[in-house]
């Protein structure tokens, strides 16, 4: 029965904090000073290690589905078999995952840090709203930057894909070949599709890993707590979402 | 007040003089900056329990516009929840709390009161500058447009704290005393009707507790403001108050005047207060 309990009581939690700082976007002209300070730390920090990652995953997706489709003579297929991989899934859900452990981490840390140390009953005495002050510039931060970021992963890790196909003694695609195939397969749907995915990924984050952060309470242990139950949390329902959101998109045959 | 200061070395003989060996700062840009209209709390039959634990049992207590109230009680004795109580970041499950007549929870107490608290923390914002963090009041509210007249205030609120030019120091690198002020300049510049402080002298040393109680003490005769203290340092509360409130296990066991609370028949006040002067 606890159990039950704590799980409506976070989700009415994590609904009731969006809906505030959805609100509170109001002011996001007046506080674009926050905005902007967010989406460097959110996403101009994370592009070098956003590259790595999205280097390596169309690589490996390449290694992997190369020999494979080589074996049938369909190799030239790898182009659309990365692009159409990376633009949908991978470079979606590797950039949340990405932003929840090293952004949405980050988040929780600050947030909750500056809960423990009565920093958000300082803002409230001096009649400042924290989800206005705090959370509202991380949201639209995230909100913007999580999709940009996809785009350059997107990119990065189709040229994996093609930089491995090519090298790769097994499969041997030129480039020209790849990139033909991929753009065949690759539509603008497919990218809006991993656009619209990203978007909600950032709001889960930003709304999870502020909620966990604002309730935080004690000692500094529970920073620690904190910040590992808000990654685990933002990990386990943007995999959930993927999956329904990827259901509606395919309902609504835009998949 | 410095006749009140000098009665109180005198009695208590522990802090030395006020301001001894230290300029009085002025801060003169702030004092022409403060509208001070000092206001009067009245608090009554006020209960607060967590679980099954009531913490706050009936708390009665008025104070008069301008005094600087100490409410002196051993640790967990309820003084930082009743603190939170005050300022309206809990609400009490009985009771209420009146700022110049208007109940601290009425959703427009906000638009004619301001309460400032300094937090027994500091609760200073690390990634802000000391002067971001004094002038973080006027510009989120945008009580001044003009930053430079912004700047003027936060500069002459931390000389009347004893920080001038400290405006572009991290908080991070000031000590607790510093960071204590640092958190009264924010306070001050909030143009508060009250302010509280929540353990302003824990875990300082002797000078620095004296420093805060000048501080206190200087607030008053300058800027005339109400002033809430809580504190189980017995030095500090006969060195700053007007008026003590003994809190016992969520009780006020006395309300008077320092001589009052002194001479106390009261047992468990004496208890309380006896090592200091026994």
């Amino acid at each position: 029965m606890n159990t039950v309990m704590y799980f409506f009581k976070v989700t009415g939690g994590l609904v009731g904090l969006l809906v505030e700082t959805v609100y509170w976007c109001k002011s996001a002209f007046t506080n674009s000073d926050k905005v902007l300070q967010q989406l460097v730390v959110i996403g101009y920090q994370t592009l070098p290690v956003g590259a790595l990652i999205a280097l390596f995953s169309g690589g490996v997706l390449a290694l992997q589905a190369g020999p494979a489709l080589a074996q049938f003579g369909v190799e030239e297929n790898v182009g659309g078999l990365v692009g159409l991989s990376i633009v949908k899934e991978i470079g979606p859900v590797m950039a949340a995952i990405l932003v929840a452990g090293r952004v949405g981490s980050a988040m929780t840390a600050e947030i909750s840090s500056m809960s423990v140390y009565e920093e958000i009953d300082a803002l409230k005495t001096m009649d400042i709203n924290p989800v206005r002050y705090l959370v509202m510039p991380r949201f639209i931060a995230t909100v913007i930057a999580l999709p940009i970021l996809v785009i350059y992963m997107d990119v990065i890790g189709w040229f994996g894909g093609a930089l491995v196909s090519a090298v790769n003694p097994e499969v041997k695609l030129s480039i020209d070949i790849y990139y033909n195939n991929l753009a065949q397969f690759v539509d603008f749907t497919a990218v809006v599709n991993g656009l619209v995915k990203a978007m909600i990924f950032g709001v889960i984050i930003s709304i999870v890993c502020c909620y966990v952060g604002l309730k935080t309470s004690g000692g500094p242990r529970e920073i620690g707590r904190s910040v590992t139950k808000a990654v685990v949390l933002s990990f386990v329902l943007v995999l959930v979402f993927d999956y329904y959101v990827t259901r509606v998109l395919l309902f609504l045959n835009l998949d | 007040m410095e006749q009140k200061l000098d009665n109180n070395n005198v009695t208590n003989g522990r802090l030395g003089s006020v301001f001894e060996g230290r300029e009085k700062c002025t801060g003169s840009v702030l004092l022409d900056y403060l509208k001070c209209a000092p206001a009067g709390v009245c608090i009554k039959g006020l209960e607060r329990s967590f679980g099954n634990h009531l913490v706050l049992k009936g708390i009665d207590l008025d104070i008069d516009p301008g005094e600087i109230v100490v409410i002196l009680g051993k640790s967990g004795a309820g003084k930082s929840v009743l603190l939170r109580h005050i300022i309206g970041l809990d609400n009490p499950d009985a009771g209420s709390i009146r700022v110049a007549g208007e109940d601290v929870h009425n959703p427009d107490f906000s638009k004619h009161h301001v309460l400032a608290m300094v937090f027994q923390s500091s609760a200073l914002f690390n990634s802000l500058s000391v002067g971001e963090n004094v002038g973080l009041y006027l510009k989120e509210h945008k009580i001044i447009n003009d930053d430079s007249r912004i700047n003027e205030i936060v500069s002459s609120a931390l000389e009347l704290v004893g920080l001038g030019g400290k405006e572009e120091v991290m908080p991070s690198v000031l000590s607790g005393g510093m960071k204590r002020r640092v958190a009264t300049a924010r306070a001050l510049v909030m143009n508060p009707d009250i302010i509280l402080f929540d353990e302003p002298t824990s875990g300082l040393d002797p000078m620095m507790t004296r420093t805060i109680g000048d501080l206190i003490c200087d607030l008053k005769s300058q800027v005339e403001i109400t002033q809430i203290v809580v504190t189980h340092d017995i030095d500090l509360t006969f060195y700053v108050a007007d008026k003590i409130a003994v809190l016992s296990e969520g009780r006020i066991l006395q309300v008077g005047s320092p001589d009052e609370i002194r001479n106390s028949r009261d047992a468990a006040v004496q208890e309380f207060i006896a090592p200091q002067f026994g």
